[in-house]
């Protein structure tokens, strides 16, 4: 049995998306800058998209950029806002728990004479007004915060924070590529300047997104070349791609309800029956303002990576954000955000749900993950020291571990 | 999977003598500075060889591997052989490790030589 727990990170094709995308790869290969019919059916084909993308997001056809995914989106936010306005300040805002293409374009900026502030979240994973009010300044050109968080799921409260950053004429971008075709995104009512969208999350394929720029926003593409896209982001249009997001936009807008209702009833079995067969289980991020397919949990006393590769054996795919599974070999920046105790920290695990998964496969990781935890506890001597003193060793060295840590459960 | 060799694999999936040695003649635990991981091993010791040789680890997948790896290769070896065993020699016996893992490997062979250590201490 195959059980595909890491949505977050990439969703399964949708077959009906598939079908329309198969033309553009055999027949209708024009491409869409050309004026014979070949070409034309290519062109007609991405305003088909670009029309679809826009009734998703509540914006106007031309107000959609297609790009190649996510990342390249918020490159072209955040660097082509930053390069259009560098006349009226050089100061961003973005939150500590931003994707890395956002906070990793933002410390690009900031070898280039930008300063950038981090705004931080609470343990829920949560941002403050105050805190975006407090760190917008004269110079601010731009303030990028996410609508829900690619890790633990928190959805942010953007319609509240951008009247606070638009009440001073700020360029606000928010990162929806895991809310876009997932819950409602309007983008008159968040009101927003610029929103990412990537359609690999909403069983679209890879390869396709967009940016949405408001009408008369100035932008500077980052891309050169011909005059693709508006002259916005140059180069030969991924015309399949494009066609299977457009596609993929609408099935999500009719079905997004069913959907959610759906991913959320099995999303609520994991969260409320798995701390009911395994111990020292604690959830990360809000409890309800939650994507409807995250859970994230850290299981006391083991570690992130061993548990989702005996979970791999048994054909569950889900991720961690433990230190030990990543390549940089630190916790994850997400839960060092929320000011996660790394030794629990370790013991990470993401699960996303999509609407592909069903009662069986939930059923089938219940009986499977306890036997999994009881194992590497068995192992543990950080679980040992528990069973024989009650009481909590601290983690080893090189970690941030520094006082007591009590723990609700 | 292609990310950990198969042998890695069968040592973290199955790992051997994991555990505690109620009365051992000598424990040693070592902290991992990279990423914050913990190792114990415990030894008995019977004419100066390792008669039997467990271990208990928090970490990742390499460092359950390295641990059984290091049980195995200690096991019945003499005070000097098993002082012999390194971190080099363990990871290899592994069929190699992923490089940002090697660290990993560090872990076992110091704490069974802390054991081994802890053991001689207490004989003096
Ligand atoms: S023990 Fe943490 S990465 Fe191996």
């Amino acid at each position: 049995m195959l059980v595909y727990l890491d949505n977050q990170s990439n969703t399964k094709l949708d077959d009906r998306v598939f079908q329309v995308m198969i033309p553009f790869f055999k027949e209708n290969y024009g491409n869409a800058q050309t004026i014979y019919s070949l070409g034309t059916i290519s062109k007609d084909a991405i305003d088909k998209a670009r029309n679809q993308v826009a009734k998703l997001i509540n914006a106007k056809d031309e107000e959609i950029y297609f790009t190649s995914c996510g990342s390249e989106s918020n490159n072209l936010a955040i660097k082509g806002i930053a390069e259009a306005n560098k006349q009226k300040g050089k100061h961003i805002v973005v939150s500590a728990v931003e994707h890395f293409s956002v906070l990793n374009a933002a410390k690009r900026l900031s070898q280039n004479g930008y300063e950038i502030s981090y705004i931080p979240v609470d343990k829920y994973g949560s941002i403050s007004l105050e805190d975006v009010k407090k760190s917008l300044r004269e110079d601010t050109i731009l303030v990028s915060i996410q609508h829900a968080n690619t890790e633990i799921g928190t959805i942010q409260n953007i319609e509240e924070i951008s009247k606070v950053v638009k009440e001073k004429n700020i360029i606000f971008h928010t990162d929806a590529v895991q809310t876009a075709g997932t819950i409602a995104v309007d983008v008159q009512k968040l009101n927003v300047d610029l929103l990412t969208l990537s359609g690999s999350q909403f069983y679209g394929p890879k390869g396709a997104a967009a940016l949405f720029i408001k009408k008369g926003v100035r932008i500077v593409p980052q891309i050169d070349g011909g005059v693709q896209e508006g002259g916005r982001r140059a180069g030969t249009e991924n015309v399949p791609a494009i066609v299977g997001l457009g596609k993929a936009a609408e099935i999500a807008m009719s079905e997004m309800s069913i959907n959610s209702d759906k991913i959320i009833k099995l999303r609520d079995r994991i969260l409320n029956e798995l701390p009911e067969k395994i111990e020292h289980v604690y959830l990360n991020g809000h409890l309800y303002q939650r994507l409807p397919g995250n859970v994230n949990f850290s299981i006391e006393f083991i570690e992130g990576e061993g548990m989702f590769l005996f979970l791999d054996q048994k054909g569950i795919c889900v991720s961690s954000g433990s230190a030990c599974a990543s390549k940089a070999l630190k916790m994850s920046h997400v839960l060092t955000a929320i000011n996660c105790d790394p030794a629990i920290g370790q013991g990470s695990i993401l699960m996303t749900l999509s609407k592909y998964n069903s009662d069986s496969e939930i059923d089938y990781l219940l009986k499977e993950f306890p036997p999994i935890v009881k194992k590497l506890r068995d192992m543990s001597p950080l679980y040992d020291y528990f069973i024989k003193t009650g009481k909590r060793q601290e983690a080893g060295p090189g970690t941030d571990y520094e006082h007591e840590h009590e723990h609700e459960e | 999977m292609a990310f950990y060799s198969e042998k890695v694999m069968e040592h973290f999936q199955n790992p051997r003598n994991v555990g505690e040695i109620k009365d051992a003649d000598g424990i040693g635990t070592v902290g991992n500075p990279v990423c914050g991981d913990l190792m114990t091993f415990y030894i008995k010791v019977k004419d100066n060889k390792l008669e039997d040789v467990k271990f208990k680890t928090f970490g990742c997948g390499a460092a359950i591997a390295v641990s059984s790896m290091v049980s195995e290769m200690a096991k019945g070896k003499t005070i000097e052989e098993a002082l012999k065993i390194t971190n080099a020699s363990v990871a290899q016996e592994l069929g190699g490790l992923p490089p940002n893992k090697m660290h990993c490997s560090n872990l076992g062979a110091d704490a069974l030589h802390k054991a081994i250590e802890d053991y001689l201490n207490k004989k003096k």
